[in-house]
């Protein structure tokens, strides 16, 4: 049978100082699959995605993204895998120096031979993805908190990425907008076929985007399946941790 | 790129400072490792480079004119009532050039230079840090260390020599307007005395070591924004930390280089 896992990771270990951070975690998640990764603060969720596109160095294991392990794979080669994956950072990152045109040009004018009325016509197209064309000339410090998250979510898009990987995308966000940008994910991702990696404490963005969930716990992957079959668990742990929440299961 | 992991505390002991102090060092000669690794690698980011000199040393302009005018004025006017005292007054013009050209006007337009500019790339780059933007590049597949640290290097190593020909020329238009007011002279007179006093062994070792101090502005002042962490707390200590090693770092060069100079041109004594 073929293999159709976009992400493999084989016992990945990284620690901090004295802390375990992750302990030999292991991870398939197949194309066009949208996986939620939950667990309590500082449990290890956005270290798995650093690592994943090596940001940060894990102290052993295996990462598998399209058959190529980035973990010893050349810088060329890496970059060339960083080129497959769209990663939306929790404050968004925008380049602060740069109006939103230019911060979603700068990734284009660097890796792709489009010329300059191509980029203007792609960077208003995946603007109106996000409903954020009128902000097309703005800077990143006259937005609000919900437009800097599409914007940063438009530009980890514009590549074109088979690897979606999302930290956080709805903390400090209002319900409203939390719901709004939840929503936009899962539209764009059935409308660009891509893989998702969502990492979330936000039970209502995860009811929306996930196709299956797993939960991080003391360095290890303790619980995976459907986000509603982890929240009817009896396990006492998840019980607590999804009982503050209103979810509709 | 492997740089020692620095911890800072409200009040480090002495074996914690001395650990700073060589992590830094270490950390320090990687990072202008990487830079020479790096510089000469294509794409070579020359609309970078052109922003960066216009921001970081065309708009230094207005301080360090300010700063060179007052220089000469206030040497020469010092300098007078000394030369006075042995009856050499007519070596004024010649004492504010060389003392100007050799010394005054290299050092300190790097040190006004590494107040304004290193602290400013610390504090840009420690922004940048904390809030993800670098990491958000590396992501993209573009080389930050190529984007955000070589450019800015060489931006500074290319300014700040130009920079100084500018104050050394206002320095002694400090001086001649210093002169004028203490002793009745033309402008004809200070400025053949300028000429006559200067050789072009004084001129080349001061514009020579400004490339060094210009690098130092530069490379110091990345390292620190680069490798700022901590959140905001993070970026205030990247900058001022910028400026204070920057300081440290052409003060302890200046002295290195003046006597590689005399020992290299031994008549310039």
């Amino acid at each position: 049978m073929a293999d159709t896992s976009l992400v493999k990771i084989r016992n990945l270990s990284k620690r901090f100082d004295h802390l375990q951070v992750l302990d030999k975690v292991s991870l398939d998640v197949e194309t066009g699959e949208n996986l939620v990764v939950f667990g309590r603060s500082g449990t290890g969720k956005s270290v798995l995605l650093k690592c994943m596109v090596g940001l940060l160095k894990p102290d052993e294991g295996e990462v598998y993204i399209d058959q190529k392990n980035v973990l010893e794979i050349s810088p060329n080669g890496l970059n060339e895998i960083r080129k497959k994956i769209g990663f939306l950072f929790q404050g968004a990152a925008l380049y602060d120096s740069m109006s939103v045109r230019e911060n979603l040009e700068f990734p284009l004018k660097k890796h792709s031979q489009m010329t300059d009325n191509e980029i203007d016509e792609k960077v208003i197209n995946t603007l109106s993805l996000v409903s954020l064309e009128d902000a097309v000339d703005k800077m990143p410090s006259e937005l609000s908190g919900g437009m800097r998250k599409r914007i940063g979510l438009a530009r980890s898009i514009i590549t074109d990425p088979q690897l979606m990987l999302y930290d956080e995308p709805t903390t400090g966000l209002d319900p409203i907008s939390s719901k709004d940008i939840s929503e936009l994910i899962l539209n764009l991702q059935k409308k660009l076929n891509m893989t998702s990696i969502v990492v979330t404490h936000d039970l209502i963005c995860a009811e929306i985007i996930s196709d299956r969930a797993i939960f991080l716990r003391d360095a290890k992957i303790v619980y995976e399946g459907k986000i509603h079959e982890l929240a009817k668990s009896t396990d006492p742990f998840l019980k607590n941790f999804f009982s503050n929440e209103i979810i509709r299961v | 790129m492997n740089l020692p992991d620095i911890k800072y505390k409200r009040r480090p002991n002495i074996s914690e400072l001395v650990y700073i102090f060589f992590a830094n060092i270490t950390g320090l000669t990687v990072f202008n490792w990487e830079f020479f690794k790096n510089v000469f690698k294509p794409p070579y980011e020359i609309a970078e480079i052109k922003k960066h000199m216009d921001e970081l040393g065309v708009k230094t302009f207005p301080i360090v004119s300010i700063t060179g005018f007052i220089i000469g004025l206030v040497l020469a006017m010092q300098s007078y009532p000394v030369l006075q005292r042995f009856g050499a007054t007519d070596f004024l013009p010649n004492t504010v050039a060389l003392s100007v050209i050799r010394e005054l006007g290299p050092v300190i337009t790097a040190l006004i230079f590494a107040g304004r500019v290193s602290s400013g790339i610390g504090a840009e780059l420690g922004s940048m840090r904390v809030t993800e933007q670098i990491d958000a590049m590396e992501v993209s597949a573009i080389n930050p260390f190529r984007y955000l640290v070589v450019t800015r290097v060489i931006a500074t190593t290319m300014i700040l020599p130009v920079l100084t020909i500018y104050v050394n020329f206002l320095a002694l238009l400090g001086g001649f307007i210093a002169v004028i007011i203490t002793e009745s002279t033309n402008f004809e007179y200070y400025k053949n005395a300028v000429i006559g006093a200067v050789e072009f062994g004084d001129l080349i070792p001061g514009l020579a070591k400004t490339f060094v101090f210009g690098y130092i502005v530069g490379i110091v002042g990345c390292y620190k924004g680069y490798t700022a962490d901590g959140g905001t707390e993070g970026v205030g200590r990247a900058s001022t930390t910028s400026v204070v090693l920057a300081s440290l770092l052409i003060l302890v060069f200046d002295m290195v280089l003046v006597k590689i100079t005399l020992i290299l041109w031994p008549t310039l004594v």
